[in-house]
């Protein structure tokens, strides 16, 4: 059984690379060890060598290139997330992620519709649908995009401003929003987030309260998160700022900013990045619910 | 003291008083939101089962149970009497505690007995028992009726099907985990 989810694995990935060499993105590869990540308030990274860490994510840097020039870019790599375990997450993962000049989210939501087609047209058994907790979903017929704001609305009848206020947002979301979203049988974009849940991504214009960051969900599965990036090297290092105050006060670490990468966020030209996870891809093409049946050991096997 | 990290399938843990086993666990993470520990817990007095959902920095009581070996002494009323072999000490236990276990509880016989802090909250059979049949209809030699079995009752007061040949006074061997008639005791 898992030398099959292994072949698929490597045919996903196979896909994954072809789909974005055939659209003219570079593959790079960064570093996995660096001396900061972008200090998020619930993701822990692994610490390695005195002082240095993990990449949580490689988007440090592969802003920086783009910083440097660079217009399209693609890197499939390892990422690690201290204390992560559950049936859709493991602590060392795979990530695919992208990055455009000269564009905003909507570029991204785009591209998202044309891998996910082009994966299940080269992938899966009857090309057409993935498949999770027993639901197909097609990614040919039309997707569905809803803000955060609708979502909290219609499915759990609370206002979304309300539920972060009393610290219930991550609850309704995974217990109620989650589940609602598990009911298409099309791909849907959760849009249009609320600011404070989006630390590196741009503000929709003239727009305080809701930043352009938008997730995939596939059968109720989150499967990539993206944005347009935020530019301003000052707010920038505002938020960083307040997403370590906010560690502190609940009694985490105070993590390093990067800052070679606020140094050059400054040139860094109107872009959008997204991070899919490549592990949860492989889950909705071999139609399995748990992450275990996908990867060649799990660390309980080790 | 347990972390929200020690969560996991099997962890016995102390909730308002009493001891729950975790029967189901997963970690769950909204994009870059604050991870969730959904857990399904079942109580180890009463069996209920329990939808619980913690966050990071929660602490658990550790749930320490004992089993201890113990004989079947009498029962008096809804109530029956236990004795530890090593201390001699008794513990009594509700008829509804035991659940089905009453079915097969034979005077002398050894069980082992889950402790909870002073309390007996179930015990432990051996997967079968020899019970001697009370009360069963004679098998009619001949019969055609096509009954392949009949209703027998044992010296518990527990009744349950048995082949036809099964007579009065016969030693039957039941499966406590089914409750289910097995073979019979030959001589």
């Amino acid at each position: 059984m898992k030398v099959d989810a292994l072949w698929l694995r490597a045919r996903v990935i196979k896909a994954v690379r072809d789909f974005f060499w055939e659209r003219g993105f570079l593959e790079v590869e960064t570093p996995f060890l660096i001396p900061a990540n972008a200090p998020e308030e619930h993701i822990n990274p692994i610490s390695a060598l005195p002082s240095w860490q993990l990449q949580t994510s490689p988007e440090i840097c592969m802003k920086r290139l783009l910083c440097s020039g660079h217009q399209k870019l693609f890197q499939i790599s390892r990422c690690w997330r201290s204390n992560e375990r559950g049936s859709r997450h493991l602590s060392e993962f795979t990530m695919l992620e992208w990055y455009r000049t000269d564009c905003d989210y909507q570029a991204l939501m785009a591209d998202c519709e044309e891998l996910l087609q082009y994966v299940a047209a080269t992938c899966l058994p009857d090309g057409l649908s993935f498949m999770h907790n027993s639901v197909q979903i097609s990614p040919f017929v039309p997707w569905q995009r809803i803000s955060v704001q609708e979502a909290f609305l219609r499915f759990g009848q609370v206002d979304v401003w309300g539920c972060l206020k009393k610290g219930l947002y991550e609850e309704i979301l995974t217990s109620v929003i989650e589940p609602a979203l598990a009911g298409f049988d099309s791909p849907v974009i959760l849009m249009d987030y609320p600011a404070e849940l989006a630390a590196l991504a741009r503000n929709k214009p003239g727009n305080r309260e809701l930043a352009e960051r938008f997730e995939l969900y596939v059968g109720g599965l989150e499967l990539a998160n993206g944005f347009s990036e935020l530019n301003d090297p000052l707010e920038q290092r505002r938020r960083f700022e307040d997403t370590n105050c906010a560690r502190s006060n609940a009694g985490q670490t105070v993590l390093p900013l990067p800052e070679p990468f606020l140094n050059s966020l400054a040139t860094l030209p109107a872009s959008a990045g997204i991070a899919l996870g490549i592990d949860r891809l492989v889950m909705l093409t071999a139609g399995v619910d748990t992450i275990d049946e996908i990867v060649a050991f799990t660390p309980e096997e080790l | 003291m347990y972390t929200v990290a020690d969560l996991k399938k099997g962890l016995k843990i102390i909730l308002d008083g009493d001891p729950y086993l975790v029967v189901a666990f997963d970690f769950v993470k909204p994009g870059k939101g604050q991870a969730l520990y959904r857990t399904k817990m079942r109580n180890m007095i009463n069996g209920t089962l329990l939808d619980r959902t913690y966050r990071s920095g929660e602490t658990f009581e550790p749930a320490s149970l004992e089993e201890r070996q113990m004989e079947y002494l009498y029962k008096e009323g809804d109530h029956y009497t236990f004795m530890d072999q090593q201390t001699y000490e008794q513990v009594v236990m509700e008829e509804e505690t035991l659940g089905d276990a009453k079915n097969y509880l034979l005077e002398n016989l050894k069980v082992e007995v889950m402790v909870f802090g002073e309390k007996a909250i179930g015990i432990s059979l051996p997967n079968f028992v020899n019970l001697r049949v009370t009360g069963t209809e004679q098998w009619a030699k001949g019969d055609t009726s096509g009954n392949d079995s009949k209703p027998a009752t044992v010296e518990t007061g527990y009744v349950l099907r048995v082949p036809p040949f099964i007579e009065e006074g016969e030693l039957i061997v039941i499966d406590t985990r089914t409750g289910d008639y097995s073979t019979r005791v030959k001589g």
